[in-house]
């Protein structure tokens, strides 16, 4: 049977993309971030997966205003990277995986959490990132990969609780999948920043401390957390970080942190990063 | 009586709820067609012509026109949306952040390396330091 054997967090920062697209991962106003990865980089060639299930929100490149999904899970046979207004990123394909997100869909949408399912859809940094953030600059991304868009756009986002909550379901949904697969689940996004108006730049690592606390020992009451909360709080566009719920419900109620790594800045943003294992 | 908003006593933060998107939707479906790169060229090459194209209020245009994405922003416009305008003009988000605080690059850049702006006095309008 396929299995959840651990999460991944992390921040999916465009400006991440761009500086290894561009060579620029030297720089040393780089070099604290990514040697932030190289536990994980390794972590990951000793621990790969057949399949991630990735957490990410769309940045209005697949979906614009004209259709905005609370929920899409993609169950395409592959997913090409998107033009964000400078031309795709340079990085592989991204193989789907139709049977078990098909799988996934049907399971979860009979546990009441009603998805779209999406057949076309391109994916931009907030999904390409931490892949390269993970296994660098490969030929070809070693596993296959559902992406799972989540609307963090137009306001409101799903709540903290129902990330949660479709996380067990997604869970429940991959330990009934009749394959032996290693399956990882990934949230993506946050952590505190805004990019929009005079308050930009907003940052609260004291916040960021107490969510990245707070979902390894307590989810249940991150999961409560209103929106509002996060938006005075860890800015307009922290608020993506109720995606990390769904990562953290998908695991076992018990955890063993096997990794944190925490920076500020890259570009507008604190990025933060969790690996973490069934207990 | 419309729900009441618990967002709006946040100092600098628009959020990007239903009547903004209402508000801006044809602003923000313009910045979608930026994703194509023919209809970047024509852009840059007559930027009138091109939003004229668009069924977008004259307010809206002469934001886009001059740049000013507060401005935007208060007009519907979305930031992952006016995205697609700085990056046709091979910006960046500290590049728009920059503009949108009233700093410079540099000094914005600068403000993120000593830790970002604090939360301290920014949770609500009017609070005290």
């Amino acid at each position: 049977m396929a299995s959840v054997t651990a999460g991944v967090a992390m921040s999916h920062v465009p400006a991440i993309g761009a500086a290894l697209d561009n060579g620029r991962s030297a720089d040393s106003y780089w070099v604290p971030l990514f040697s932030g990865f190289e536990y994980s980089k390794r972590w990951i060639a000793t621990n790969p997966p057949d399949v991630i299930f990735l957490v990410f929100n769309d940045h209005a490149s697949a979906f614009s205003l004209e259709m905005i999904p609370t929920f899409a899970i993609g169950c395409a046979e592959s997913f090409s990277p998107a033009d964000e207004g400078w031309g795709p990123r340079p990085v592989p394909t991204v193989v789907g995986y139709p049977e078990l997100a098909g799988h996934i869909a049907q399971s979860v949408i009979q546990q009441d959490f009603d998805l779209t399912i999406v057949n076309r859809m391109d994916v931009d940094h907030g999904l390409t990132v931490p892949l390269s953030l993970m296994f660098g600059q490969p030929q070809q991304w070693p596993c296959r990969v559902i992406p799972f868009a989540v609307n963090v756009i137009q306001y409101p986002p799903p709540s903290g609780q129902r990330c949660f909550q479709i996380g067990k379901a997604i869970r429940r949904a991959i330990d009934s999948f009749d394959q032996d697969l290693t399956v990882q689940v990934w949230g993506t996004g946050g952590m505190s920043h805004q990019l929009q108006g005079p308050r930009a730049g907003l940052i609260n690592k004291e916040f960021d401390r107490r969510f990245l606390d707070g979902l390894v020992s307590d989810p249940e009451t991150i999961a409560r957390m209103p929106h509002i909360e996060y938006i005075r709080e860890a800015g307009s566009e922290g608020v993506e970080l109720v995606m990390w719920l769904i990562m953290r419900g998908a695991l076992a109620p018990d955890v063993r942190e096997i990794h944190r790594f925490y920076h500020v800045p890259a570009s507008n943003t604190a990025v933060g990063h969790l690996i973490l294992e069934n207990a | 009586m419309p729900p009441t908003k618990p967002y709006s006593n946040i100092p600098g933060t628009t959020v990007f709820d239903a009547d903004q998107a209402h508000k801006g939707y044809h602003l923000n479906m313009f910045c979608i067609s930026l994703m194509k790169e023919a209809n970047r060229e024509r852009f840059k090459a007559d930027e009138r012509v091109y939003l004229d194209e668009w069924p977008m209020t004259g307010e809206q245009k002469q934001a886009v026109l001059a740049r000013d994405y507060n401005r935007m922003i208060a007009l519907g416009g979305n930031i992952y949306f006016l995205a697609k305008i700085f990056s046709t003009d091979g910006k960046s988000f500290v590049y728009a952040a920059a503009l949108m605080t009233g700093v410079t690059q540099e000094q914005y850049a600068q403000m993120m390396l000593d830790g970002g702006r604090s939360v301290e006095g920014n949770r609500y309008v009017g609070e005290k330091h």
